[in-house]
């Protein structure tokens, strides 16, 4: 089989004892690993951000009947390296009046809190840096930290527009997360625990989705994630057409590069979970060992980054009020109905679980 | 390796906690406080309450500091209105109330220390899950944990009607 895990394990003891044999103390070599783990981890998720990239101008391009980038490599599929460094070159404009060291960190706290998520982050069998036992909160916790990198980069930009921006942002991540932590908590209750790694081996075939229990929790999510990724149709904090470009409007070169790449970071990050939680992960739907797993895991993820990006290019924007109204008046009862409905459910068929 | 991780986080929430205090601008003070919030988170987790360091950086940090930040930035607070009614005796009296919050502390881990020798032992695995924080929450403190919900639903009801009053003065609000 193609599972990555022995070739990496392979890897890692070979290069364990190159360095015992130089005589380097054993935490040394720990740090040493610890530091390479974080490496490939940013290594694996910048390029399938990358990718990811290439694929939503791609995609885009489909929807409105054009070619897309065509030029560097074939059919332009290294365009968004060449976009990334020619970013890297640019001039790195700062306005006079903006607060500094606010204006400074707000990228790196955004860039770094949506890696992060990767720590916990199940992309197959035995390919999980850490399985938290209490993984799915992790997630949650950490995206929270967006909204503080959004809400830093509107202030210290010192522009209204930048300021309405992340004022939007805060107000719809801080309300969206409710009905999506509300929602998550249908397949906590079922699958009593909260490691990822758990969630993913107890549903081992098809039928063992947790979304055929989970429909209501699923679409409640679904929708909430799209709202935390900031995606149209919830694409507020940026749109363009109302706020020139929302909070990234001071920032320029690599800065804005970061918030970029944050974003379909957070974007693949939604689809991570939903496919964790909802739809096996990394488990073939054709019960275990079936296929490679880590390729079963990237393909139903890239499916809903793909649902994602189909969202974008098809859905106008929604209205401020509308906004807050559906998330508290709509997502936020039929969240708690989820609740209702699956406690009760496992109060019936209690062998089911 | 817990040792040092154990310094990087208590020295980071050391400083963060001084430059809290020592800063002019409102919006950074806040952000100070979000790096002692995580900077805690990071010593629950080493004390292996999990379950906790996650409730911590959900709620302090996601939830109450993003509101702070945005009372801040709504009232668009900066060093000249802050401080300006100081009142000539505030500072010495502030400087006892600390001084005595100092040698309580200082007090209180001084007997903690000498009485319970912590070297080697081991809590149990279970120790700080979420299974057994709820088993508490909903078992032995279900009153308190309860009351605690009453009092919450009552500050949101309060919040509500005094939010909700200014509305009705206004003319409603165009819908369509």
């Amino acid at each position: 089989m193609l599972e990555l895990r022995g070739i990496i394990d392979a890897i890692w003891s070979f290069i364990v004892g190159l360095l015992a044999g130089l005589g380097i103390p054993q935490w040394a070599i720990e740090l040493v690993g610890y530091a390479l783990i974080a490496v490939v981890m940013f290594g694996v998720v910048a390029v399938i951000v990358l990718f990811l990239v290439w694929w939503e101008r791609k995609v885009s391009a489909k929807m409105q009947d054009r070619l897309g980038p065509m030029r560097v490599g074939w059919h332009g599929i290294i365009q968004t390296i060449a976009d990334a460094i020619k970013l890297l070159q640019k001039e790195d404009i700062t306005p006079k009046a903006i607060d500094f060291p606010i204006h400074f960190w707000a990228p790196v706290v955004t860039f770094v809190a949506a890696f992060m998520v990767y720590v916990t982050v199940p992309f197959g069998k035995g390919l999980i840096v850490s399985d938290l036992s209490v993984g799915v909160l992790y997630i949650i916790a950490i995206t929270t930290f967006t909204v503080i990198g959004l809400l830093m980069a509107g202030w210290g930009s010192n522009n209204k527009y930048s300021l309405l921006g992340g004022f939007r942002s805060a107000a719809q991540v801080v309300s969206y997360e409710v009905p999506l932590s509300l929602a998550l908590l249908g397949v906590i209750m079922i699958s009593q625990t909260l490691s990822l790694g758990t969630i993913v081996t107890q549903q081992d075939n098809l039928l063992k989705w947790y979304v055929w229990r989970q429909p209501l929790g699923f679409l409640i999510f679904w929708i909430a994630a799209t709202a935390e990724c900031n995606r149209t149709p919830f694409d507020l904090p940026e749109a363009d057409s109302e706020l020139v470009a929302g909070f990234v409007t001071e920032y320029s070169g690599m800065k804005f590069a970061m918030f970029f790449l944050a974003e379909f970071v957070n974007m693949f990050t939604a689809s991570v979970v939903a496919v964790t939680l909802f739809f096996g992960g990394w488990m073939s739907p054709f019960g275990p060992d079936f296929g490679p797993s880590w390729m079963w895991f990237l393909g139903k993820t890239m499916f809903f980054v793909f649902v994602l990006m189909w969202f974008r290019w098809t859905y106008p924007r929604l209205r401020v009020d509308q906004l807050m109204g559906f998330a508290w008046k709509v997502l936020l009862p039929l969240a708690f109905l989820n609740i209702l409905l699956t406690g009760l459910g496992i109060y019936l068929f209690d062998g089911l679980k | 390796m817990d040792f040092a991780v154990f310094w990087i986080a208590a020295g980071v929430a050391g400083a963060a906690a001084i430059n809290l205090i020592f800063q002019s601008k409102p919006i950074n003070s806040v952000l100070s406080l979000v790096v002692v919030l995580f900077a805690l988170a990071v010593l629950y987790l080493q004390l292996s309450a999990e379950f906790i360091a996650a409730l911590q950086i959900i709620i302090y940090a996601g939830a109450i500091m993003v509101l702070f930040l945005f009372v801040v930035m709504l009232l668009n607070l900066n060093q000249d209105q802050f401080g300006s009614n100081r009142k000539p005796g505030l500072r010495s009296f502030g400087v006892l109330i600390g001084g005595t919050l100092i040698i309580e502390i200082s007090l209180i881990a001084r007997a903690f220390v000498s009485s319970s020798p912590t070297d080697g032992q081991v809590v149990a695995a279970e120790f700080g899950s979420v299974a057994q924080v709820g088993r508490l929450l909903f078992g032995e403190y279900l009153l308190p944990f309860e009351l605690t919900s009453i009092l919450l639903l009552i500050a949101v009801a309060g919040a509500l009607v005094l939010a909700g009053k200014r509305e009705e003065a206004q003319p409603p609000e165009e819908r369509s």
